[in-house]
């Protein structure tokens, strides 16, 4: 019964958009952090989606559902901020930011939840068309 | 689904039955594509119904001939065995093309969606009108 895959495909998706927008919390609830003693800020996190075969058939291409392949971290620069009385100034009184782009963030996040609301309404309908099928020949 | 009970009583019934299989393999099929709407490299797919219902029905039940995945480009997954139904998978033409060459257009399959499950309640509807029909006549009232 194909239709039981859909759980499967589209709870895979909605699980790696929900570690998306983990990252994306994560990423934005550090956009102010200043670089701790080992001189080196918070950087930006990633994620990247591989497709996964998950059908009751290993080669089936038909149910193709998604998993976070790996996590990256971006290695550009953080903003460099001038500004002597801070604690966390090094010797020059330059402080050291992470490098979040909050913009990019909030673009992201909006990116994964609509991902996410598109897997559990392809869920919903699913659920739906499978429970009228359990009443066939019933009525 | 696809029981093959060869009498005229059952071969609508049947044939209903072979579409509603198609239908929830081809539903299966446009959820992996909205599923996949983010990954790096994804390719949208979908069923040409009406020849892989042509394909179903046109042979002898137990005996039908795996998916076909058309695979013209080096990194296509080729397909010996996949489903269990004869079904053609074609490569979605993408609209707009993208960076990471995702060939998923959201739109478009939403609008599929649609389309299979409102398509898939109303085979369910021809099977229950032909087991009503069937139940009346052999109840004989």
């Amino acid at each position: 019964m194909s239709l039981l895959n859909i759980f499967d495909v589209s709870g895979s998706a909605a699980s790696a958009q929900s570690q998306r927008l983990n990252i994306v919390a994560s990423n934005l609830a550090n956009a102010d952090t200043v670089a701790g003693p080992n001189g080196t800020a918070y950087k930006a996190r990633q994620v990247t989606f591989q497709t996964q075969l998950m059908g009751a058939n290993r080669n089936d291409p038909t149910a193709a559902g998604v998993t976070v392949s790996r996590i990256s971290e971006d290695q550009t620069e953080g903003r460099h901020v001038y500004d002597p009385k801070h604690p966390g100034a090094d010797a020059e009184g330059y402080v050291t930011y992470s490098n979040v782009n909050a913009v990019e963030e909030m673009v992201n996040m909006i990116s994964a939840s609509r991902s996410y609301q598109n897997n559990i309404e392809v869920m919903t309908t699913a659920k739906t068309l499978l429970q009228k099928t359990l009443q066939l020949g019933q009525g | 689904m696809g029981i093959g009970l060869n009498s005229s009583l059952t071969s609508t019934i049947d044939f209903q039955a072979q579409a509603l299989n198609l239908r929830s393999e081809r539903q299966r099929l446009i959820a992996s594509n909205i599923a996949n709407a983010d990954t790096p490299g994804y390719l949208a797919r979908d069923l040409d119904f009406a020849s892989a219902l042509r394909d179903a029905t046109g042979t002898t039940s137990g005996s039908t001939a795996p998916t076909r995945l058309a695979a013209n480009r080096p990194g296509h997954i080729t397909s010996s065995a996949a489903g269990g139904t004869a079904s053609t998978l074609l490569y979605a033409m993408p609209s707009q093309t993208s960076l990471d060459g995702n060939s998923v257009d959201m739109d478009r399959e939403r609008a599929s969606f649609a389309d299979n499950s409102l398509k898939y309640e109303a085979t369910l509807r021809f099977i229950n009108s032909g087991v009503r029909t069937m139940l009346s006549a052999i109840t004989g009232q």
